[in-house]
């Protein structure tokens, strides 16, 4: 516990004395908000829900600006060669890996905070549910965690951040729309639907819109939290793989 | 303590360490010597516990690096060769984080952060940034890094490249005063290093030992009776081709 805290306190710090976090931060917010005053909407729909204006849009911003936040955590660490300090130091490799992968959540989790003048904003204007408004916000930022789950398996492959930045927003965007309604209905016209319930369930949109319509369900809380535990599993077994 | 038995470590069919055994008692300074890719760098790396060995094993103050990874690694400290650190951090930082890692809290961390920074003479740099230090201080640093903790072991990879000529000689009698009642295991290109600080030395060829005993044991073998004639006669020009003997 004592280790997770140290590697977390060291790449906080590391984010915020760069400009990374503030840029992302800073860029997550003009769009979101831009988004949702132009093509989500939210004044001439009056959506105080958040739901279609705000949230929804939120998974295709976080599948490229999660990537972003955290191509650096493992790749970096390999180009420097620092990767040889961590490896030899008295600490379990999950130590480092959840250290790193909270300190990039916490980024986001300050990202979502700073959007509070929306919630404010609507509660002013109308009366949303905000129970809805709450279980939406968790659904955000589980996906965002996914993505990010994504991110360090894929920087744990490689040492070039760029090769991780590309590999990671294509996954991302794939593990998005693989489930979308859309792209179901139509794949749904030509394959046996045990595939079709395949693909919803891998996709994280399913899972992700039952959390903005206000569903609390079960089995998304077991898709988001194994999906995330399974990338950093993997990331443990790549970097221990890439040293034997 | 260090007990390196039958250490063997191979790429695909190429054998960069083969079937190594040594052993470095308390109070000894052992130089590691041989030609460019020996197999010095990766013998270290095995017993430091950052790459695993084909075969064998290694021994840390009697902790197995492959059975009890924490407690062996908490006796270490180890200078990698490229000196690696965190740019985004400065010296003191950098040294308080490894401080943290290291289990040092309170007051035991800021004593033994000051005495590392004061050891390696970074007093000048200590609030500078890392990416913006020299060559030397980088390597220093990382120095510092590694006696942060006053490990019982000390494994450092060619802890002189790139020092000034104080400072290589500062650091030569850095590792004759620790080398007393540690145990200590550094390699090195330069031969007269061997004389000023090694109470014993081990050459490597293509990954296997070609010689091993005291300076003047090891002069003994030469022809001339000089080291480097010895080096040059034992080991192969090239050792880049090597591969499974
Ligand atoms: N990850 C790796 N993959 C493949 N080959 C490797 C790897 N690491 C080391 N080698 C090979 O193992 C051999 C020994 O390398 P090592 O770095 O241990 O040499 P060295 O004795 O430290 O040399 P130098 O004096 O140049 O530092 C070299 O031939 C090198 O190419
Ligand atoms: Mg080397």
């Amino acid at each position: 516990m004592k280790h997770i805290w140290t590697i977390l306190k060291r790449e906080l710090t590391s984010y915020f004395t760069q400009p990374t976090a503030y840029a992302i931060i800073l860029i997550f917010l003009l769009l979101s908000l831009l988004f949702t005053f132009t093509f989500g909407g939210f004044i001439p729909a009056g959506d105080a829900n958040l739901e279609w204006s705000f949230l929804l849009i939120h998974p295709l911003l976080y599948s490229i600006l999660v990537p972003a936040v955290g191509m650096r955590l493992w790749s970096d660490e390999k180009r420097t060669g620092t990767i040889e300090l961590l490896g030899t130091f008295p600490l379990p490799p999950w130590a480092a890996i959840i250290g790193k992968f909270l300190a990039a959540s916490t980024v986001w989790f300050i990202a979502l905070l700073l959007t509070f003048p929306l919630v404010i904003t609507v509660n002013y204007l109308g009366s949303p549910d905000n129970g809805r408004i709450l279980s939406g916000y968790i659904g955000s930022f589980l996906t965002c965690n996914v993505f990010l789950a994504i991110t360090v398996l894929v920087s744990a492959c490689t040492r070039d951040q760029v090769v991780c930045l590309i590999v990671s927003v294509m996954l991302c965007v794939l593990t998005l729309v693989c489930g979308h309604e859309d792209i179901i209905r139509e794949i749904a016209k030509f394959t046996p639907s045990y595939l079709v319930e395949g693909m919803i369930s891998l996709g994280v949109w399913d899972h992700f819109r039952s959390l903005t319509r206000g569903l609390f369900r079960y089995q998304d809380m077991v898709w988001f939290t194994s999906v995330i535990l399974t990338c950093l599993i993997g990331t443990s077994a790549i970097l221990s793989a890439k040293r034997a | 303590m260090i007990e390196v038995e039958n250490l063997t470590k191979h790429f695909g069919s190429k054998y960069a360490v083969n079937d190594i055994t040594f052993s470095v008692k308390p109070g000894e300074v052992l130089g590691f010597l041989g030609p460019n890719g020996a197999g010095k760098s990766t013998t270290m790396r095995m017993i430091t516990g950052f790459i695993t060995p084909s075969s064998g094993d290694a021994k840390v103050c009697g902790h197995s690096i492959i059975d009890e990874p924490y407690l062996a690694k908490g006796k270490i400290g180890y200078l990698p060769e490229s000196a690696p650190l965190y740019n985004d951090m400065t010296v003191t930082g950098f040294l308080k984080f490894c401080a943290d890692v290291r289990n040092l809290s309170g007051f035991a961390k800021k004593e033994a952060v000051e005495r590392a920074i004061e050891t390696c003479f970074l007093q000048s740099v200590a609030k500078q940034s890392i990416d913006t230090l020299s060559k030397g201080y980088r390597h220093r640093t990382c120095l510092a890094q590694s006696i942060l903790h006053d490990p019982e072991v000390l494994i450092l990879d060619e802890p002189t490249d790139g020092l000034d000529p104080n400072q290589k000689h500062e650091v030569r009698e850095l590792i004759k005063r620790l080398g007393m009642n540690k145990t200590i295991l550094f390699s090195t290109h330069i031969l007269e290093e061997v004389d000023a600080v090694c109470t014993r030395a081990v050459i490597v060829d293509r990954g296997q030992i070609v010689a091993d005993g005291s300076p003047e044991e090891l002069k003994k073998l030469s022809p001339t009776g000089s080291l480097h004639d010895l080096f040059r006669s034992l080991t192969t020009h090239d050792s880049s081709h090597n591969s499974a003997a």
